[in-house]
């Protein structure tokens, strides 16, 4: 019987309402009065030498304000990067400055060189042509390999190359990996690109400053997943704003998948221009704008080999990796492609040898961070499709060879860092055939054939390592933040409560889902608890949401301090009824003294804390609130298996995807509808990436895919419905909900099922030449390669 | 300026407007009908979609001037008389229908007009419909069955 | 969008008029030309919007059995108005952007624009249609002259759009992936005195005739017809989402479709 309240109930969403009605509060919803426009001008080209930039005439223009460029940013810090990679030979890698408006060379397509302030934004962006600017156009860097030679032009003119860092993970390991592949039975290759993608919330960006003269406060309304990192970074490496006088405000924010993690020009642009003009300054990200600010996702050149002995047991990896950096280090770009990345190429196998190299490359492109998976997607792609490959040359079923070098036993430590806690891999894989129904496939396949088209079948497994992270661990990993989380509860006298929690809900729900945690734990009514999130003013330092984190690290923390909060309520009742507090029992909602039936309700005990007339001053304060962190002592670790049916019509080379299953385990489950939602939404974005998706620079430096038109989204009719299954639940053992996370599985797992289905439906019709085809599987690929 | 005059859910306004005034602008801006959400600057992601003269209209894609004397309906418009959520919206919170809600108000004026226009589609039609509406977070499946769900249709899906 | 003047006439003399302005520009249903000016690539002095004259809406079944639609119908008037006499046309309406788009987006803003993707000039040029204007008539092979080019000039409305309705007809679109526009749209159309083909989104010329698959389907129409015919690469749009010769290729796959779909 599913749960109707509580931890496991799927509760309708609390925060519905507002947006169902037009009542939802986003960043670009918010008008301070006397508010300013700015309008960015940004540079058209790729790489050059910015020699002047000419703002008399602009400033001259109605309603401007003022016109700043980057000799009013010479005295501020640059945005910082978040992450310090130590390369293989023990160097720390390359770290460029970032400047909030570009000084002396602009980088690529979208670098700002000016802003305009205005009374309209109308009369910014009209004034934003006047200004004159000459650029010197320079050679721009865009193939990473090309980038490496020593005569490539130099993004970073004081840096010595255009290599950010050349990582070997685990560097001791690499004679004995190429010693076991010098011994293989069979060795697979594997050369794809893990193509760019651009994020896309459907929320562009937004930054409203505002500036309190009386006070000395500043003030950022912003797009953001996570303020207090905002905050910290703008307040203390940008603007130098003690973040005592800074507040950060994240609103309804209207989707991330990473992007909105970055602390960006715009926002320290706002704060630092409403303080100097006085008046709160507002910028409204344009869509085609955003496709050349947004930090980019992916973008990794890969060459992967797997070693196997005669049966089909994985005996080694060895990977190479090209992973772009984009013009400038967004603030957590470095760690994507190497802990993110190297740490998941185990998968869900015991291979005991494990060589990743990867080397970051600054191109003039925008720069590249976290997206929807960070680093994992990659790993997770290329290692399910050299399996796929492998199995095939070796005329193993795939089903088979993923089975015969599972993990089976926990806790498990892979050659690659990471100890998984708990999992149960056959499960998941059983589960998927089942619902996949993959024994009927091949009367489904006759039944296309039968209509001319062709048909495949792919699957794959994936495993994750969410809720980051233990902070010592990340801390050695050169992290340059803490990656716990925070949460405050706050009881009110009438028996209410306030939880006032660091992470940030921008679709998740945590509005509902983390009240269902507090109310159960208590025994309330779930509209007893108020979810309090993305205002540094009024909730404690968190470090946000991202990495399928909020509820392993974000819940647990809400956990422990409803922990105290009721270990506090415990004495407050053994004090009303006269009884030790180790004899008190809470269930729904009720104190009850055991062995006796002596009782006092929640809201008699909240109110004592608040009126604490008769009440154990001696022993305990009044008041009833807690705050918490918690730290992670391990990540989680969710992993599954999905499976895709594609149908290929032979003439365009048009895939339709037909069905999409997957099986995964998340351990415990809060919410089920919630959860099924975040795979949903995982899985249409894997799928656009398999499908559709794809950032093409052409020679120049333009990004061609920089709009709706070209740049292809999924849409309703891309996808269709998915059967979705989390019933194989092996608890985190760690974490006091014995929660994994679910906010990224679908986007990890499900692009090599694509190309895996495709794949297959190819060879069965025949082009046993086709092993592999680059994302996205366009008509136009499809086609192309079935011309040979 | 040039003085513009339209319904907007049910109430008479006026406005003054530029000719390049959009409708959407008129609408969050002049009206502070913030619901109505603009997600991009190519007319194709469809959160801006309201009804002009109840028809299904992207309002980043018409001028205000165009709207003069037309009876426009926005997102703050659809709730019953009473306040309370109608069958679409309901069925879109039952259903799950929005994670982020920013491509939600346009979801729910395209699955309004396409109910008003046929009212039981099929699977493939609501999926059709939704061609001009993009949402980044729900990968459209409880869209879709939240609008099966809102014409009154059988919405059981396999393994849920 | 730059500033301009705005007009909303309610008569053709009104918007003729209106047009002999200076830097005047016509506005069908927006579609195209709003986003355009959005991005600032174009700078009107003045807009003349079309939709407020009721003389241009609607379709109507002239005496020779044509089917007359006035400029500014909107493709899902004609969807649901042309459906009975002219159900190609209809559907090719029908499935033009989306529910939204086709709610305000017009036949003459369409065809005046010529999008080399665009899906009306198809249906215009194989049907050898005629193109309206305040003045004059103009036939469809005389109207398109290359991407956004056609035979309208300064100043010059499109009225009306005037299509022999064929024995049989049937348009196919395979569309690109983002814009959903016609990477490759074909019309294909039967008439007593032979099959006129129209391809779209596929040269760099704009909408075009292939001839020789005319030719073909005029002596047999089947699709196997033109299984020994193809079409030259040359002068194909080459972009990210299609080489030359996967365009090439699509037009030819497409023109089967359409036969086949005419039946």
């Amino acid at each position: 019987m599913p749960k109707d309240h509580g931890i496991g109930a799927s509760s309708k969403r609390r925060e519905d309402v507002r947006f169902l009605t037009g009542r939802g509060r986003y960043t670009d919803d918010i008008n301070l009065h006397g508010q300013a426009y700015a309008w960015f001008v940004r540079s058209p080209v790729a790489h050059g030498r910015l020699n002047k930039v000419e703002t008399e005439a602009a400033a001259g223009m109605p309603g401007v304000l003022r016109v700043f460029t980057g000799a009013d940013f010479e005295g501020v810090g640059g945005l910082p990067c978040g992450w310090q990679v130590t390369d293989r030979f023990g160097e720390v890698m390359q770290e460029p400055g970032h400047p909030v408006l570009a000084q002396g060379k602009v980088r690529h397509v979208g670098d700002p060189i000016a802003v305009v302030v205005a009374e309209t934004e109308a009369q910014a962006r009209d004034a934003a042509e006047a200004v004159v600017f000459d650029i010197e156009e320079l050679e721009p860097v865009l193939d990473m390999k090309a980038a490496l030679e020593s005569a490539a032009p130099k993004v970073h003119d004081d840096l010595e190359s255009n290599l950010c860092y050349d990582w070997g993970f685990v560097e001791e390991n690499r004679e004995a990996v190429n010693a076991a592949f010098d011994k293989a039975a069979h060795v697979t290759t594997l050369e794809l690109v893990n193509q760019r993608l651009v994020p896309n919330a459907m929320e562009p960006r937004v930054a409203v400053g505002d500036y309190n003269t009386g006070t000395d406060d500043s003030t950022l309304y912003t797009t953001s997943q996570n303020p207090h990192v905002i905050r910290l970074l703008m307040g203390a490496f940008v603007l130098g704003i003690p973040e005592h006088k800074l507040r950060v405000v994240a609103p309804d924010v209207g989707g991330g998948f990473g992007s909105k993690i970055f602390h960006y020009a715009e926002e320290a642009f706002c704060t630092f221009a409403a303080k100097q003009l006085r008046r709160p300054v507002k910028w409204t990200c344009q869509r085609s704008e955003s496709f050349i600010t947004d930090a980019h996702g992916r973008d990794h050149v890969t060459k992967i080999e797997l070693a196997l002995d005669a049966e089909g047991h994985f005996q080694a990896i060895r990977t190479e990796t090209y992973a772009n950096m984009g013009a400038y280090l967004s603030t957590f770009a470095p760690s994507v492609p190497t802990w993110l990345h190297g740490t998941l190429m185990a998968g869900n196998y015991t291979t005991p040898l494990i060589y990743v190299n990867v080397k970051a490359v600054f191109t003039n492109t925008v720069p590249v961070d976290a997206y929807r998976g960070a680093g994992r997607p990659e790993a997770t792609f290329q290692l399910e499709r050299v399996i796929d490959k492998a199995a095939r040359e070796m005329g193993i079923d795939p089903v088979e060879i993923r089975r015969k070098n599972f993990v089976t036993e926990f806790p498990y430590a892979t050659p690659v860092a990471v100890e998984y806690d708990t999992g149960d891999y056959h499960a998941t894989l059983d589960k998927l055939l089942e619902i996949a129904d993959v024994a009927g496939f091949e009367a489904r396949l006759a039944e296309s054939k039968a209509r001319g088209k062709l048909r495949g079948l792919g699957l794959n497994c994936y495993i994750e390592a969410c809720g980051i992270a233990p902070s010592h661990l990340v801390g050695q990993l050169g992290a340059r933040a803490g990656l716990y989380e925070s949460a405050t509860v706050r009881v009110n006298a009438t028996g209410g409560l306030v939880v006032m929690t660091g992470s940030h809900s921008h679709g998740q729900g945590h509005e509902t889902t983390f009240a269902q945690v507090v109310a159960d734990m208590i025994g309330l009514d779930e509209n007893m608890v108020e979810i309090v999130h993305g205002d540094t003013a009024n909730t404690p330092m968190g470090m946000g949401t991202y990495g399928s984190r909020s509820l392993a690290v974000g819940g647990s923390a809400m956990v422990r301090a409803t922990e105290k909060i009721i270990a506090k309520a415990k004495k407050i009742a053994a004090h009303l009824m006269e009884a030790s507090p180790e004899d008190i029992e809470l269930k729904d909602g009720a104190f009850t003294v055991a062995g006796t039936d002596k009782s006092v309700a929640w809201g008699d005990v909240t109110l004592a804390a608040y009126v604490p007339h008769n009440y154990p001053l001696e022993e305990i304060e009044p008041g009833l609130e807690e705050t918490a962190f918690y730290d992670p002592n391990n990540f989680t670790f969710p992993a599954g298996a999905y499976a895709c049916e594609v149908e290929l019509d032979p003439d365009t080379g048009k895939v339709t995807i037909l069905s999409f299953a997957a099986a995964d385990d998340f351990g415990n489950i809060v919410n089920p509808m919630v959860v099924d939602g975040q795979v949903h939404g995982g899985l249409a974005q894997g799928i656009g990436q398999a499908l559709l998706e794809g950032a093409t620079y052409d020679e120049y430096g333009q990004l061609l895919s920089g709009s709706y038109m070209d740049y292809a989204m999924p849409r309703a009719d891309d996808v269709p419905f998915y059967t979705v299954d989390h019933s194989c639940q092996t608890p985190c053992t760690h974490n006091p909900l014995g929660v994994k996370g679910c906010g990224e599985a679908g986007a990890i797992g499900s692009p090599p099922a694509v190309v895996n289905a495709v794949v297959d439906a190819l060879q069965r019709a025949g082009h046993s030449d086709i092993t592999h085809i680059d994302m996205p599987l366009t008509p136009s690929r499809v086609w192309a390669a079935m011309q040979g | 300026m040039a003085k513009v005059s339209m319904s907007v859910n049910g109430k008479p306004v006026t406005g003054e407007v530029e000719g390049r005034t959009l409708l959407v602008q008129f609408l969050r801006e002049g009206l502070g009908l913030t619901g109505t959400h603009v997600g991009c600057d190519t007319s194709q992601c469809g959160a801006c979609v309201v009804h002009v003269d109840g028809r299904a209209v992207k309002a980043c894609a018409i001028f205000a001037a165009e709207a003069e004397g037309a009876e426009v309906t926005t997102i703050e418009g659809m709730a019953d008389a009473d306040g309370s959520l109608s069958t679409i919206q309901q069925a879109f919170q039952d259903h799950h229908g929005l994670q982020c809600g920013f491509c939600t108000p346009g979801m729910v004026m395209s699955a309004a007009a396409l109910l008003a226009e046929n009212p039981k589609p099929s699977e493939a039609e609501v999926r059709d419909y939704l061609e001009g509406n993009l949402c980044r977070c729900t990968g459209y499946h409880n869209i879709v069955k939240a609008i099966m769900a809102a014409s009154g249709q059988d919405v059981a899906i396999a393994a849920e | 969008m730059y500033a301009f003047e705005f007009d909303r006439p309610a008569t053709l003399d009104e918007a003729i008029a209106l047009m002999s302005e200076e830097e005047a520009q016509a506005l069908g249903g927006g579609q195209t030309l709003i986003p355009t000016l959005k991005q600032r690539l174009a700078a009107p002095a003045r807009l003349v919007s079309l939709t407020a004259i009721p003389e241009l809406a609607g379709v109507c079944v002239a005496d020779d059995g044509a089917l007359c639609v006035g400029a500014t119908t909107t493709h899902a008037a004609i969807a649901q108005e042309a459906a009975a006499h002219y159900p190609a046309l209809a559907a090719l309406a029908g499935n033009i952007g989306d529910p939204a788009v086709r709610n305000r987006g017009t036949i003459g803003g369409s065809v005046a624009n010529n999008d080399p993707s665009a899906c009306y000039p198809a249906a215009v040029l194989a049907s050898g249609a005629t193109i309206k204007t305040a003045n004059r008539e103009i036939a469809a092979d005389d109207f398109f002259e290359g991407m956004f080019a056609t035979a309208l000039e300064e100043g010059e409305i499109v009225t009306e759009i005037r299509f022999p309705v064929p024995e049989k007809a049937a348009y196919m679109k395979f569309e690109q992936p983002a814009s959903r526009f016609a990477l490759v749209g074909v019309f294909v159309a039967k008439f007593a005195g032979g099959v006129r083909v129209a391809v779209t989104g596929a040269s760099e010329e704009g909408v075009f005739r292939w001839t020789e698959a005319e030719e073909a389907l005029s002596a047999n129409f089947s699709p196997d017809a033109i299984s020994g015919l193809s079409l030259a690469a040359d002068n194909m749009i080459g972009d990210l989402h299609g080489t030359p010769e996967y365009r090439a290729h699509l037009a030819k796959v497409m023109t089967g479709r359409a036969v086949a779909a005419a039946g």
